[in-house]
């Protein structure tokens, strides 16, 4: 068989971002001749954020409804079996996200199908389906091919496509960027397939500032080096009226509040400024910041992966910057 | 109980090989040929923390008298691999099982998930574990996805990125990370298998002689035959072949140079003329 079936995400009541890069990179596989593009969402409000999928250059929208208002794996993962066992597609285009890593590896494993994870590039001609992803620490680029199989699931890390305009409503109430799709309601049979009992779900903590709402990020990583230095640059964020985030690593120093962490299991944040001192750019953190508008980088090693995707980047130390741009955007800016 | 941790012994290229390669890329060059030479290789970060899960696990088993909890490592991997099993005999694993074979040499692609969790899975079949602990990735290829292929091949239980794991009668509680900083506490029945975040417990640190005792311990060497398998049902649950490795295309960032005065300078230029537009 053919064609392309994007597993849509959502969570909480809203489709999450990466689902409209899936739809973008799905649209120019189909332009290429990879079938047509499917886009199912399995979740508890399935029905209701359906509509929103339907972007040009989608043709069918499935809403796959689930018992629980969570994300289940097992659940997730009966469904999405069930949808490439009747269907067959050539091609299960999926996030490289916590939610989708939680069932899609199981997916692939238990069906054979072609499989690869933190997908960076696709594509779709003659020779079949090719992908690209980092390999060796993302010092390298490994192009993978996947002789001999019907069906291939690849996870795209978020990111690496520009995101499918959503679908809205223009001021005659005409709708934009709504393509031809076609709706349809699933009802699977799905409660039998959970294997887990969520006991307790505990929300980022409020109080903390939402750095995922801040306009100037000042993020801060391993480089920032102790709890002192990191209460340094809390207030050097203040003064110069930014937000500050981290990586992973202050988290789990126990230096950092886990509201500010951007990245894989962070937050995801976009804002107009990113001031990265003094991280290196590990895939998890890159997957939390990399859609930011500009992305300045400090980082003494020269080599770090950050540079990759900064617009602007200085190889120097952050702490020689950090007191220096305290006179130079202080100075200068009005702080109210 | 037994817990199955399945550990890797990650690669990096050389930093001399990396330069070579990054000179190779700035002068338009693209594919790259490693030869053996070009890796060097070390304990997988993340399999620290799963090791250190599981012999936590036999901890308060032991002081709760909550039965025996034997811990079982296991890598899959030529001779390369072996140090990563003797850090995980020096923390304290009762067992540790090594699978190659010659004809795995050309026909395993080692950074293939589903290919190492075929392997996985035969030696789980064997072992019969009522809970397999594997790191969240791996730090070479941070694929992510080996456990949670190895739970669709055994039919486990399974959750991934988790950051606690407590026992609860026959039952386990784990803590999974949700994207945007929020976590939930799932309840899960065993035979199950989780992956491990780096957030979870410090691994413990091995002392001087248990470090010795380790490297003399017994690895028990697993073949394809003892394993129920071949070259060609191996092959067949592979995910991907690697068809080339190229060089990373160069950052595109515009570099602001001087004195710390001078690129704070720039910096604040750049942020401004952001903010306001």
């Amino acid at each position: 068989m053919s064609g392309i079936l994007v597993i849509a995400e959502a969570r909480e009541g809203a489709l999450r971002p990466v689902s409209f890069e899936l739809i973008a990179a799905a649209r120019e596989l189909s332009e290429h001749g990879a079938g047509l593009v499917t886009v199912a969402l399995v979740d508890h409000d399935a029905e209701a954020l359906a509509g929103a999928l339907a972007v040009a250059g989608v043709q069918e929208i499935l809403a796959v409804p689930t018992p629980e208002p969570r994300v289940e794996a097992h659940v997730t993962q009966a469904a999405v079996e069930h949808l490439v066992a009747q269907r067959r597609p050539s091609l299960v285009l999926a996030g490289h996200t916590l939610d989708s890593l939680g069932f899609a590896p199981a997916v692939a494993a238990h069906g054979a199908h072609g499989f690869a994870s933190d997908v960076t590039a696709v594509s779709w001609s003659d020779r079949g389906v090719l992908a690209w992803r980092p390999a060796y620490g993302e010092q390298l680029v490994a192009e993978l091919n996947f002789p001999g199989k019907e069906t291939v699931v690849l996870l795209l890390r978020p990111g690496s496509y520009a995101a499918a305009a959503a679908a809205a409503a223009d001021g005659d109430g005409a709708v934009i960027g709504a393509g031809e799709a076609t709706i349809e309601r699933l009802a699977l049979d799905l409660a039998a397939s959970s294997r887990s009992e969520r006991v307790e779900l505990h929300e980022t903590p409020s109080g903390e500032a939402d750095i995922a709402k801040a306009d100037f990020v000042l993020a801060i990583g391993r480089g920032a080096a102790s709890a002192e230095r990191v209460a340094e640059l809390e207030r050097l964020a203040a003064r110069i009226g930014a937000t500050l985030a981290v990586s992973g690593p202050l988290v789990e120093a126990g230096w950092a509040a886990r509201a500010r962490k951007v990245g894989q299991s962070g937050k995801t944040v976009a804002p107009r400024i990113y001031l990265a001192l003094g991280i290196s750019g590990a895939a998890q953190h890159l997957a939390g910041m990399s859609r930011s508008r500009t992305i300045i980088a400090v980082n003494s090693d020269a080599q770090a992966r950050i540079f990759d995707v900064a617009h602007y980047g200085a190889v120097a130390d952050l702490f020689e910057v950090a007191a220096e741009l305290e006179r130079a955007l202080c100075g200068q800016r009005d702080l109210d | 109980m037994k817990i199955l941790v399945p550990v890797k012994q990650v690669t990096r290229l050389r930093d001399d090989f990396a330069m070579r390669a990054a000179d190779a890329a700035n002068a338009g060059g693209g594919a790259v040929a490693l030869t053996p030479d070009a890796l060097e290789w070390s304990a997988n970060e993340w399999d620290a923390f799963s090791l250190e899960a599981a012999l936590a696990l036999r901890d308060d088993a032991v002081r709760n008298g909550a039965g025996d909890v034997e811990v079982v490592a296991v890598t899959v991997g030529d001779e390369h691999s072996e140090p990563a099993l003797r850090t995980a005999l020096a923390m304290g694993v009762e067992r540790a099982i090594r699978v190659w074979d010659e004809a795995l040499d050309d026909t395993l692609d080692g950074g293939d998930p589903l290919s190492v969790a075929r392997l996985l899975a035969a030696v789980a079949e064997a072992e019969s574990p009522q809970l397999i602990l594997c790191g969240a990735q791996s730090a070479d290829m941070a694929n992510a996805a080996t456990g949670v292929a190895l739970a669709g091949l055994l039919d486990f239980a399974h959750v991934a990125v988790v950051s606690t794991v407590e026992r609860d009668g026959g039952r386990l509680i784990v803590q999974r990370e949700l994207e945007g900083g929020a976590v939930e506490l799932l309840r899960i029945s065993t035979p199950a298998l989780l992956t491990v975040q780096t957030s979870i417990d410090k691994p413990r640190r091995p002392n001087l002689r248990a470090i010795k005792q380790a490297r003399t311990a017994a690895v028990t060497v697993l073949g394809l035959g003892k394993l129920g398998l071949n070259a060609d049902t191996l092959s067949a649950a592979a995910g991907a072949r690697t068809a080339g490795l190229y060089t990373r295309p160069a950052g595109r960032a515009t570099l602001l140079e001087g004195s710390p005065a001078e690129i704070a300078e720039r910096i604040a230029a750049i942020v401004n003329e952001a903010i306001a537009s």
